[in-house]
């Protein structure tokens, strides 16, 4: 035994290098956890949501029905729930046309994104190409505080200021005027001018507007715009800009022709971070927007999106198991959905548009 | 400075032709009017020169008092070690130097006569007469097409012009048409770096500028991609001013028919023609640098 050679030696485990490992698999384990604690409460929101939904529609939860026997019995149908144009659940004669306030969800969405996109793609367009080194690095953290915003200060900045300063100023001190001036000369094309004047001269706004909550939620969701494009757009290598330059283009052109499309995919990127966040905005928005539930164009009318009537039935008044409060976990559930509709989008997205330049 | 070129300036040309460097005029295309001379026979006229030029960055010199007269329908070659300011001449010539905030110029350089830095040169129009291609290829994440055609467009002449034809020359001129014929709409970062390379020259070319400016451009290369690169340096002399930095003296004096030697400080210690500066240089550093014992 003595004179066999000893084959590879020092390569074979010891008890110092077992104990490291298993140092090595206890950290592991414990990683894991972490990462399905997160797992665990979407998986758990979505199921509860779900099965309190199934009450709103199934007169009992899914869990009910399954386990303790709860017959079925048709409570809220979906083509009330999805085509009705009245929602008022707890209401002495309830109607359950969740349209309203999807759409009220959808009005402020669309606003904000019409207030934040442009003016965000262009303030990252001036940080990133045009602004100096001194002024981007000042501008920026400026930019970020804003992001930082609590969004109930939003919401009081709504009432204080954006409503009665700017949405009255522009009923009472714009519209109106200028509605009197058509209303003159009516006479003239009674058919085109007539309602027209007549929508400008009723312009009046009372405590909400759909117009104070586009214009909230478009302000706080500027800084996510700005800040994910520049981001964007200062990745895109110097060496094109170079190119560009060299080839005699002007900053306006590398800005529109080189940087811009390269950075396209971080670029909407942003913008489906900040529609997400218009979708899913509460404080703000219930301040500034009301608790009205309308179909309406007419941008100072009051109107309620889907989070502010979660909000309005969430202060408590409705009893557990009645249709009202069930109502909130249907609401819910399908602004779940619709967000994680834009998170599959962003997805997508990513993926059609990889950033090209290597 | 030991011997500069003596050539006189042909100063009826140079007034025509530096108009178009101011502001009003960015969209002029007379630019084959140039005078033709051969390469080996005549004199050719200077297109850069410079007087007494400093460059700074912040504080810091990075050309000396440098004086150079570069004559036309020639290669030029810069050499020098690392650090001697030969890619900022480059950069200063085409004023891309300008993208660098900290940098400064004192003394004059000129374009056909014209110091570029006078008060009245837009850099753009000055870009539109002097191309660069650069140091690692970089094509724009664009069709190898729309890559050829973004000079012409970005400079309006794209409608003037037919753009077919013009990318199809460029690309001709740069060796690469019957390789990439059949894939114009592909990405030009779909092809080898070679291959990129010529991209962004026959990009340089599109536009017909007088002067092409090269930051090392075979760096990034391999062996073989390199050699079609100095292949078509020494065709695209025929039509253009090629001045090119390189590290490498073998390609030096290979391909370029003047060299100047930069050594460190900023300083241009000899310029002559290319054979003499490899054979009999006047100045002892240039000899040590090019033998290697230096740099």
């Amino acid at each position: 035994m003595s004179t066999e050679p000893q084959s590879g030696p020092g390569i074979s485990g010891d008890d110092s290098l077992e104990a490291a490992h298993e140092r090595n698999r206890r950290i592991r384990r414990l990683l894991f956890g972490c990462a399905a604690v997160t797992v665990v409460t979407t998986v758990a929101i979505f199921l509860v949501l779900f099965d309190n939904a199934a009450s709103y529609f199934f007169g009992a939860r899914i869990s009910e029905m399954l386990f303790a026997g709860e017959a079925v019995e048709r409570t809220v149908s979906f083509v009330e729930f999805f085509t009705g144009t009245r929602w008022a659940p707890a209401h002495a004669t309830p109607a359950h046309g969740v349209l309203p306030i999807v759409w009220g969800t959808l009005a402020i969405t669309i606003g904000a994104g019409l207030v934040s996109i442009p003016i965000g793609t262009a303030t990252a367009l001036y940080l990133s190409e045009y602004a100096s080194t001194g002024t981007r690095n000042k501008l920026k953290p400026i930019l970020e505080v804003l992001a930082g915003i609590p969004t109930i200060v939003y919401g009081y900045f709504a009432i204080s200021f954006v409503t009665p300063i700017l949405v009255d100023g522009i009923a009472t001190d714009i519209l109106n005027p200028i509605g009197s001036g058509l209303d003159s000369i009516s006479h003239l094309a009674p058919v085109l001018l007539e309602p027209v004047s007549a929508w400008m001269l009723g312009a009046s706004v009372g405590r909400y507007s759909m117009l104070a909550g586009i214009v909230v939620v478009g302000t706080m969701t500027i800084p996510m715009v700005s800040s994910i494009s520049e981001d964007a757009m200062q990745a895109v290598p110097d060496d094109l800009r170079n190119g560009a330059y060299a080839l005699g283009a002007t900053k306006y052109q590398v800005s529109t022709r080189i940087v811009l499309p390269a950075a396209v995919s971080g670029i909407f990127a942003s913008y489906i971070l900040a529609l997400s966040r218009a979708i899913g905005e509460t404080m703000a928005v219930t301040l500034a927007a009301g608790f009205n539930p309308t179909l309406t164009v007419n941008p100072f009318d009051e109107i309620m999106t889907m989070t502010a009537y979660l909000v309005s039935m969430a202060r408590g008044t409705s009893a557990v198991g009645t249709v009202e409060y069930q109502s909130l976990f249907a609401v819910g559930l399908l602004l779940f959905l619709l967000t994680l509709t834009m998170n599959l989008l962003n997805d997508r997205l990513k993926q059609r548009f990889q950033e090209e330049y290597r | 400075m030991s011997s500069n070129t003596t050539n006189e300036r042909t100063t009826g040309e140079s007034t025509s032709e530096t108009e178009g460097l101011s502001d009003d005029t960015i969209i002029e295309t007379d630019i084959s009017v140039g005078p033709d001379s051969s390469r080996t026979t005549g004199r050719p006229n200077t297109i850069v020169s410079a007087d007494s030029l400093d460059v700074y960055y912040g504080d810091d010199r990075a050309l000396s008092d440098v004086t150079i007269e570069i004559p036309e329908h020639r290669v030029t070659a810069m050499i020098g070690p690392s650090g001697c300011g030969k890619s900022t001449f480059l950069r200063s010539i085409n004023r891309m130097n300008d993208r660098i905030p900290s940098a400064h110029v004192d003394g004059a350089l000129s374009f056909r006569g014209k110091n570029v830095y006078d008060e009245d040169v837009d850099p753009v129009a000055l870009r539109r007469k002097i191309g660069q291609v650069f140091q690692s290829p970089n094509p724009f994440p664009k069709s190898i097409y729309d890559n050829v055609a973004y000079g012409l467009r970005v400079q309006g002449k794209a409608d003037d012009v037919d753009l077919d034809d013009a990318v199809e020359r460029a690309l001709r001129g740069a060796a690469l048409w019957d390789e990439v014929k059949d894939q114009l709409d592909e990405s030009g970062l779909d092809l080898s770096g070679g291959q990129q390379q010529r991209l962004c020259i026959a990009r340089a070319i599109a536009t017909d500028p007088e002067v092409i400016l090269m930051d090392e451009p075979t760096s990034a290369l391999d062996p073989v991609a390199a050699s079609k690169i100095e292949d078509l340096i020494d065709e695209l002399v025929e039509k253009y001013t090629v001045i090119i930095v390189t590290h490498n003296m073998q390609q030096a004096a290979r391909i370029s028919d003047k060299t100047a030697v930069f050594l460190t400080g900023g300083e241009l210690v000899e310029f002559d023609d290319t054979a003499r500066i490899f054979e009999n240089p006047d100045d002892d550093r240039v000899e040590d640098y090019i033998t290697g014992k230096f740099g």
